[in-house]
């Protein structure tokens, strides 16, 4: 109507202030969600979120935007469905259209052994009240036909859903949630790299950064792939590494599948996004790293994994792909938690599947920040659950990152 | 990512498989009075460092060994390669 001309900023640039009462060090989605219930739900107003490049430039700019709650342990499920919920009202809460389409996930199940553990999965998630269908071949064939359901090695037999699940718009997330949360009087400081944390006798009282030392009642920190790099600089050592996450996009089809759909017998999962792209990833690299880009027999793996399933898709060109940063924790389940150092705290752990929580992260970790105790869904997501052998092991592999 | 294995030469790294940092050579003294934080520490905290960062590579689709490779995680560039064995020969298996 206008040309796309007239369009203004729409959160503030402010210059740091010396002090405020709490300090968010991460504008990611985590931390600017954080920041958001802070001042939304918390009433406290005085708070700053720190970026060291611009916002969405990391994890939730470079996700796969599917949003769910099919977890099975007790640690985990109510958290992920309080996320869920989140999302649901997000936009009302907002005022900021993120693009949320719940358009359902589908787990592809391969034998009688995989089914019953879907069974399971379903009945732990409809006792948290979340939803839950366990679909059979012929359920499973009217909504996806195009599945290769008498593959030989991998027949799919059917699939858990869960209707309630989808897709956001990852990067309108963050923008989101830095409009709201700036509308509340939250300071928003991009280019702005913590050096260093304040630390007498045990007690943090602020940050350094590449714009001047910033006096903070709390600091909390949400940086996702950076954790172990920053929290060194306050002499932490974390049960954390960070790996490389790749993702694929090809080039834009009609509509051809209608929500979000896992594999199985492998790693690969696939939606297709509104400009028509089919967006799908699998395992993380498997080796530590901080460059922000994967390997080929990756990338070679989760085609395989797509074309196991689907093999409709192998004529689609590729149109790009890229990595992302992943802390990955070691029993694959997140940490949002004191630290021992007092009024530091830690939101960490998310592996490849922060983007999911994103609201319910920043709302736990508001909680823990305004309240010091942990909000009544996050109170097994501890950092000293390792040491205590309280581990939330998801996945069942055990205690090594690149297992998850 | 090509490896040059020191016995067999540049192999691609699909061969192999990671275990991660190279300190899991270094296994605590499980007799000692601080076994159990120590194996804590041995077992859950890493310094996942950006930058430089050895570690333990396993050659499963090829001969088996064990290799300890010094790595840039910032680039992905391999800047060293040696038989597991040898640096723990060579340490008294203390590799830190």
């Amino acid at each position: 109507m206008t040309g796309n001309r007239g369009w203004t900023p729409v959160w503030r640039e402010p210059e740091p202030k010396p002090s405020y009462d709490i300090v968010i060090v991460g504008g990611g989605g985590h931390g600017l969600a954080t920041a958001f219930y802070l001042a939304s739900r918390y009433g406290i107003k005085n708070i700053a979120v720190l970026e060291k490049g611009w916002l969405g430039s990391g994890n939730i700019g470079r996700n796969t935007t599917i949003v769910r709650s099919n977890y099975l342990l007790d640690g985990n499920q109510a958290f992920y469905e309080l996320s869920l919920k989140l999302w649901e009202g997000l936009e009302q809460e907002l005022n900021y259209n993120v693009m949320m389409s719940q358009r359902g996930i589908i787990n592809l199940y391969h034998s009688d052994a995989q089914r019953d553990a879907y069974v399971r999965r379903g009945n732990a998630m409809r006792l948290h009240g979340a939803d839950a269908e366990l679909l059979d071949a012929p359920q499973l064939r009217a909504l996806c036909p195009f599945l290769d359901y008498e593959n030989a090695r991998f027949p799919i037999k059917g699939g858990l859903l869960q209707r309630r699940a989808g897709t956001a718009r990852h990067d309108a997330v963050a923008w989101g949630f830095a409009r709201a949360a700036d509308q509340l009087g939250v300071d928003i400081i991009q280019n702005c790299d913590v050096t260093g944390f304040r630390i007498d006798n045990g007690t943090c009282s602020g940050v350094e950064t590449s714009r001047g030392t910033i006096k903070a009642g709390k600091v909390g920190v949400a940086v996702a792939g950076s954790t172990s790099r920053v929290m060194a600089q306050a002499g932490l050592r974390l049960p954390i590494e960070s790996h490389v996450l790749q993702a694929f996009v090809s080039e834009g089809l009609k509509p051809v599948i209608p929500g979000v759909i896992t594999f199985g017998a492998g790693h690969f999962y696939i939606s297709q996004s509104d400009k028509g792209g089919l967006v799908f990833g699998g395992d993380i690299d498997g080796y530590n790293s901080y460059a922000q880009r994967g390997n080929l027999p990756v990338f070679e793996d989760v085609c395989e994994g797509g074309m196991a399933i689907m093999p409709m898709i192998g004529r689609a060109r590729m149109l790009r792909s890229w990595g992302g940063i992943m802390d990955m924790s070691m029993d694959g389940s997140p940490i949002i938690d004191q630290t021992p150092i007092d009024h530091l705290y830690l939101n960490a752990g998310w592996c490849y599947g922060g983007f999911k929580a994103t609201p319910a992260s920043g709302l736990c970790f508001a909680h823990l920040l305004a309240r010091d105790a942990p909000h009544e869904v996050a109170t097994k997501l501890r950092l000293d659950r390792f040491a205590r052998g309280a581990m939330i092991d998801e996945r069942g592999a055990g205690a090594q990152p690149n297992l998850h | 990512m090509m490896i040059n294995h020191p016995i067999l030469g540049p192999r691609d790294a699909s061969e192999f498989t990671i275990l991660g940092d190279a300190c899991l050579i270094s296994r605590p003294d499980w007799t000692a009075d601080d076994a159990q934080d120590s194996f804590f520490d041995y077992q859950y905290l890493r310094d996942n460092p950006a930058g430089i960062h050895r570690e333990l590579w396993f050659h499963e689709y090829g001969d088996r060994s064990w290799l300890v490779i010094t790595r840039n995680t910032l680039t992905h560039e391999i800047l060293d390669v040696v038989l597991a064995r040898d640096l723990a020969d060579k340490t008294g298996g203390q590799v830190r």
